[in-house]
Parts: C-alpha cells; structure tokens; sequence
C-alpha cells in the first residue's frame, strides 16, 4: 500500500503535468475526466495521464494524498490545481496558460507529447 | 433527490446570495452546484472548491454523488 502511494507521489512530484483520470487519453471514461483533458490540451501542456479505475486502491491513496476527493485531478510541478471545473475555468481566462508558463517555463508546449504512465 | 446536498449546502453557506443544485441526467447522481457567497471572496478557485467538497464530504464518500460539477463565485 505504501508502494503505491509511493509511486503516485513521484508521479506528482516528477510529472510536470499530471492528470489523475478514469481511464485514459485514448479511452476516457467520464464526462469529467474528458473536459481536464481537453482543457489541457488546448493549453497545450505536455499531459502525463494516469488511470485510477484499474484498482480502487489508486484513488484512496490519491485523495488521501492531495486531500481532493474527486477525479480528475490536476497537478503542474506537484501542485493540485484542482479538477475539471477549475481547470476550464482557468483554461477560458487564460490562467491555465500562465501558470504552465510560470512553472514550466515558456516553452513548455514543445516540452513532450501525451503519455500514460501506469501505478501499481 | 437534490434535497439533502441543500439542506448541507445551506448550512455551510448560510449567507450565501445564490445557491443552485441541479440533478444533470434525472439519475440523482451527477449534480451541478453552484454557490456564490462571500466565503468565496478572495479566495483562489481551488480553496472555494475545497469548501464546497467540504460540505458535501459524506455523500461524496459515501457515493451518493457520482458525479459532481461546481460553480463558485464570490459576491465581491
């Protein structure tokens, strides 16, 4: 158990865009998890998705780490931005965009492209 | 079925000037909330929606709610 929440941890940590989601990028599985996602996209962060649906496990050890209780969940350099409704949010002001830049530096876009990264 | 997620809503944001819960497919599972209140004045998007998961922390656990769209604003 500790080697999971290990492993979500370094994801969030060394992740510089990390989306916690129900399935995956190719395969989306919620309503929710599908607007974070292309929120993301439009902003044109470098995405690195991770499923939680594989093992319930996944998301108790998320939430019990971020202390967020829904999916998706966003972060950029280790920090919770939130989850879909903020990420749209933060994506139609343009907010989403300074703060990729402020945290990943302005070039962040050519930065890599989408990958799905698998815990447990 | 969006009665008691007021009743909670309501009690953690007494003076809140508007307070909308919407049941989105008729399914009683997959809500909108919208709240603006003056709790939210000032705070960064993530800590009013913190407060709002905060209100809604049982049914949230418990998985009365499958899913959950929120809308805050401040009143400022």
């Amino acid at each position: 158990m500790s080697n999971l929440r290990e492993q979500i941890q370094g994801v969030i940590e060394n992740e510089p865009v990390a989306l916690f989601m129900k399935g995956t990028p190719q395969f989306v599985m919620c309503g929710n998890s599908e607007r974070a996602l292309q929120a993301l996209r439009a902003a044109g962060a470098p995405v690195t998705a991770v499923d939680i649906l594989p093992d319930p496990a996944i998301r108790q050890e998320l939430s019990a780490l971020s202390g967020w209780p829904t999916i998706p969940q966003v972060f950029v350099k280790g920090e919770l931005i939130g989850g879909a409704d903020i990420v749209e949010e933060l994506a139609a002001t343009g907010a989403l965009e300074e703060k990729l830049e402020a945290s990943l530096g302005s070039d962040y876009r050519s930065a890599r492209s989408e990958q799905v990264v698998p815990v447990a | 079925m969006t009665e008691p997620l007021q009743t909670l809503l309501e009690r953690a944001f007494p003076d809140a000037a508007e307070l909308r819960i919407e049941d989105r497919t008729g399914g009683g599972d997959h809500f909108q909330v919208t709240v603006h209140s003056p709790r939210f004045n000032g705070l960064p998007l993530l800590e009013q929606h913190r407060l709002v998961n905060d209100a809604l922390a049982e049914p949230l656990q418990n998985g009365t709610i499958h899913e959950l769209r929120i809308t805050t604003r401040g009143t400022e």
